[in-house]
């Protein structure tokens, strides 16, 4: 979705209650609960961090600037979770930023110490949007429970920048943030790996791909909508008339049911 | 009008998707999330070289066990029915030392208020009032939870808590409630107040007041030893020794269903009536197996469970066996004055297969569950009926001399199980809704299941002149 700068900062600041300055990059830090999240978040960002609440939610928004490479990047930390198909407030927040603010680059971070739980949520982000940057945490909890991870294939696998870190001790960082600069100006090409899902699955979204088309004004990967609405999310409908308008007919939909 | 000009607007891929989905023969977004683990593990096994440790394969293949779909709820029937096991087989000998110990005192008592020439009334309230209601309630009720709360603790400890309400998830689902009730309920078994306190983990407000209004259908640490108590004299009783501990863990653990059963079949009548909804799913971390810290399971059990209901009923039962002694021995023309409220009260409790002292023990145990039994107890004996009890046995023939039969204590049982929350749940309630409604019918719901239940199950036996 192509947004200018200045319609980007509106929606950010109107939906999301986030203040992107002039020329900033906008960054999501996603992650399950307890994975070093905010100890990467105030490595990154230092003092320069913002606390609120997302609007409307008694959940904790916290945003950080910090400068590199002489530019300038709005990091914003989402609410832990252990997946996107929002099962509580906490994924919705998180799956409505994704899919609703654009932001420019996305970090996953891992607990390297239980890749397979994590790597859940990494594939759902890798479906919503392609400008992804794995960070692979807690290395050297990892190795201490005698983990090997084979790093350069899971990048082959993934199809994404996958940076090993322990940020505790602040290994990784740097390589994280060059990472974040060439992502984020496209010098870093990314392709994240796509679920593939058992025949029936996709023979169910395959029946139902032409009628999203026009749905989303193309701003959404189809197939990850059609999955959504196979899945009979509501609270995603919701969120889909609300940040889009999509449809002045659901309303009318909600009172039929 | 609109899903009619654009053809395809979002109301009709919606009901599209709708038929889709309901063509699919199991749960559509089951098997998106199979499908997405299927993924994972495929890239987890392309970089990960398993050096695990030892430890994470073991918890591994137990969980394949005691989370597994076979497995599961059998291991989960034959740990409750060791544990009820262990514990009526277990405080039976406690039980019959403390009794003859604490009532062998008793006469000691009596004998010094006679030297220092006391009243008869003073002997009256503090001896046979006071002191003797509670030392039934520490014989009767101190061996079993001593034992019980222990090895409930080491379940806890053990990590296997968790896994039960992995187990109960589905099935909670299936009533359409919060896989997270299953661990509300869990906390229930602790304490009802608790349970609704602990409420606030479910964060949908449809989910989060099935869940505070169903809590009290799971016996608390303040009705266990009712239960447990009354069970052994009447279901175990009856059969042989080798027998009958084994028959009275049955019992109690098939109370525990009955209390499950009741909590999903309300819960699902609830979100199909007044909390009508889908239900969300819940994320559990299963932590590792730990060894029980001894320590801290003999100090949680013994100081913070045992102790503490021991003293809750202890600070209630003193007060009301006084009164209840004054109570018995004023006498209204031919009646003393509890005889008089139990007659009063026994028209509506035989309707239900109680009597009128079951009924106002009931009623007093508002204040805490733990005091229902030793306020019977008491409200008895005061009648005079018998005063020489040695031995626990005594407890049977309080009973039966008081017209107890089996059906009686089936219906106390069942009772027990199902009346209305003490007032600390009531409290809890009140804060957790913010409403007097939802108070109102968290009272209602169980009180009315439990009158129910007995009620069908008294005539029914009488009307097979089964008693």
């Amino acid at each position: 979705m192509n947004l200018t700068a200045e319609q980007k900062r509106v929606l950010w600041e109107d939906r999301f209650g986030i203040s992107l300055a002039d020329g900033q990059i906008g960054i999501a830090l996603a992650g399950n609960p307890n994975v070093g999240k905010s100890t990467i978040f105030n490595a990154l960002t230092g003092l320069h961090q913002h606390t609120g609440n997302w609007p409307g939610k008694t959940v904790d928004n916290a945003q950080g600037a910090f400068l590199y490479e002489q530019k300038s990047f709005l990091l914003v930390d989402l609410p832990g979770t252990y997946s996107l198909l929002a099962h509580t407030v906490e994924e919705q927040i998180a799956r409505d930023f994704l899919c609703f603010a654009y932001p420019d680059v996305t970090i996953v971070v891992l607990d390297a110490t239980c890749l397979e739980r994590n790597l859940n949520l990494a594939l759902q982000v890798f479906e919503i949007t392609p400008k992804v940057i794995v960070c692979l945490n807690l290395m050297d909890e990892a190795e201490k429970k005698r983990l090997m991870i084979d790093v350069p294939s899971l990048e082959r696998e993934l199809g994404v920048p996958v940076v090993a870190t322990a940020a505790r001790q602040g290994v990784g960082l740097t390589e994280l943030k060059q990472k974040i600069v060439q992502v984020a100006s496209g010098s870093l090409q990314t392709n994240p790996r796509q679920i593939v899902y058992s025949s029936e699955v996709e023979k169910a979204v395959k029946q139902l791909l032409p009628l999203v088309g026009s749905l989303a004004n193309n701003t959404l990967p189809l197939r990850w909508l059609a999955l959504r609405l196979l899945d009979g999310d509501r609270s995603f409908l919701e969120s889909l008339s609300s940040y889009l308008g999509v449809d002045p007919c659901w309303e009318g939909l909600r009172c039929a049911q | 009008m609109c899903a009619m000009t654009s053809p395809r607007s979002l109301s009709e891929v919606w009901s599209e998707a709708e038929v889709v989905r309901k063509s699919f023969p199991h749960s559509f977004s089951d098997q998106i999330v199979t499908d997405i683990y299927g993924n994972v593990e495929q890239i987890t096994k392309q970089v990960l070289s398993k050096k695990e440790s030892k430890r994470y394969i073991f918890d591994q293949r137990v969980d394949d066990v005691v989370t597994s779909k076979w497995f599961g709820y059998p291991l989960m029937l034959l740990l409750l029915v060791i544990v009820f096991w262990l514990t009526m087989t277990g405080a039976n000998l406690p039980s019959r030392l403390l009794s003859s110990g604490l009532f062998a005192f008793q006469d000691q008592l009596t004998l010094w208020f006679q030297w220092i020439g006391a009243p008869a009334w003073v002997h009256g309230i503090l001896v046979l009032g006071v002191y003797r209601t509670l030392a039934w309630v520490i014989a009767v009720m101190l061996p079993p939870m001593a034992i019980f709360f222990p090895l409930f603790t080491l379940l806890e400890d053990s990590g296997y808590l968790p896994r039960i309400a992995f187990n109960l998830d589905h099935i909670f689902k299936r009533s359409k409630a919060c896989g997270k009730q299953s661990l509300t309920m869990c906390m229930g078994f602790g304490c009802n107040a608790a349970g609704v306190t602990s409420c606030r983990i479910i964060d949908s407000p449809r989910e989060r007041l099935i869940a505070i209004l169903t809590n009290n259908f799971v016996p608390c640490n303040g009705r266990f030893p009712t239960l447990i108590v009354i069970s052994s004299i009447f279901i175990g009783g009856a059969f042989a020794a080798p027998y009958s501990g084994l028959v009275n863990a049955l019992a109690i653990t098939g109370l525990i269903l009955l209390g499950i059963g009741a909590t999903l079949l309300v819960s699902w009548l609830l979100s199909l009536t007044i909390l009508k909804g889908e239900p969300s799913s819940l994320v559990l971390e299963l932590p590792s197996y730990r060894r029980p810290q001894i320590g801290a399971v003999i100090y949680r059990s013994i100081i913070d469970r045992t102790l503490f209901v021991l003293r809750r009923a202890i600070i209630i039962t003193a007060p009301a066996g006084a009164l209840i002694w004054v109570l018995g021995n004023i006498h209204m023309g031919q009646e003393s004055m509890i005889a008089y409220l139990a007659h009063y009260l026994n028209p509506f409790g035989q309707l239900f297969g109680l009597d009128g002292f079951i009924v106002m023990a009931f009623i007093l145990g508002i204040a805490a569950n733990e005091i229902v039994l030793p306020i019977l107890l008491m409200s008895y004996l005061s009648t005079g009926y018998l005063q020489d009890f040695a031995s626990l046995d005594a407890l049977r023939t309080v009973l039966v001399s008081n017209g107890w039969t089996w059906l009686t204590a089936i219906n106390v049982l069942l009772f027990t199980l199902f009346h209305w929350p003490c007032s600390t749940t009531l409290l809890t309630t009140n804060k957790e809704t913010g409403s007097k409604k939802w108070v109102l019918l968290s009272f209602a719901l169980p009180t009315l299941t439990g009158l129910t239940v007995c009620f069908l199950l008294t005539q029914g036996a009488r009307f097979l002149g089964l008693v």
